[in-house]
């Protein structure tokens, strides 16, 4: 039993060192496509609060689902869980505060943050956000020329 | 365009994480655990169950009546 529960210790460790590897490797960037969805800011320390609550929780969730990957990519799985944590949490992130991209709804960053920004394909982000593909297309297209419009014309009314 | 300047990573992030992430583990876990003890439990008492009810075992008829002067 003793030994049983120093070899479960063992293994605690030996993950969250691999963990913590993970993170430090790929926090920047996942913290940086965070923001990019939230619509926030990325540069004065302290100002992208909720991509970083929004990174905190898709980390843990990948961290407890750590021992399930079987050899597949840590970041994947932190991508998607970040994809999908903001996309059901879509709407707390309608209001613009100042980011890159917060010109866009909310649907719009999401769809434009994976195909461009992380480069997933077509066909995997439909079935990720559980769309058809043309969709997708017609939500990448529409915000790319939403971005392409230029930054003076208000295109969206912003819901208070 | 989209690839500006990265955000500082906060220093406790993958603390965090484990943290939040390991305590979500260790209740799956114990979840899995007690689900399975529950079904061993079950079939364990069935098991018993069946031994000393024996329900495929059909009684005696007790209707028809006795066989006598043929």
């Amino acid at each position: 039993m003793w030994c049983m529960a120093e070899r479960a210790t063992h293994r605690d460790r030996l993950r969250a060192l691999e963990f913590e590897a993970f993170v430090a490797g790929a926090g920047g960037r996942l913290l940086h496509t965070a923001t990019l969805l939230t619509g926030e800011p990325p540069q004065p320390p302290g100002a992208c609060v909720r991509a970083e609550a929004l990174l905190r929780a898709a980390l843990a969730r990948t961290y407890a689902d750590w021992d399930r990957l079987h050899g597949g990519d840590p970041y994947d799985r932190a991508r998607r869980e970040l994809a999908l944590r903001f996309a059901r949490e879509a709407r707390r992130h309608q209001r613009p505060r100042g980011g890159l991209l917060d010109r866009l709804t909310p649907i719009e960053r999401l769809v434009l943050v994976l195909r461009i920004y992380e480069e997933v394909g077509e066909e995997q982000t439909a079935a990720l956000l559980g769309l058809p593909a043309d969709r997708v297309r017609a939500v990448c297209a529409r915000a790319v020329a939403t971005l392409l419009a230029g930054p003076d014309r208000p295109l969206r009314q912003v819901p208070r | 365009m989209l690839d500006g300047p990265h955000p500082a990573l906060p220093p406790d992030l993958a603390a965090g994480a484990v943290r939040r992430g390991g305590r979500r583990m260790r209740l799956r876990r114990a979840a899995h655990r007690t689900a399975g003890w529950l079904l061993a439990v079950a079939l364990a008492a069935l098991l018993v169950w069946v031994g000393i009810e024996q329900p495929w075992a059909t009684e005696p008829a007790q209707v028809t009546p006795p066989l006598e002067g043929w």
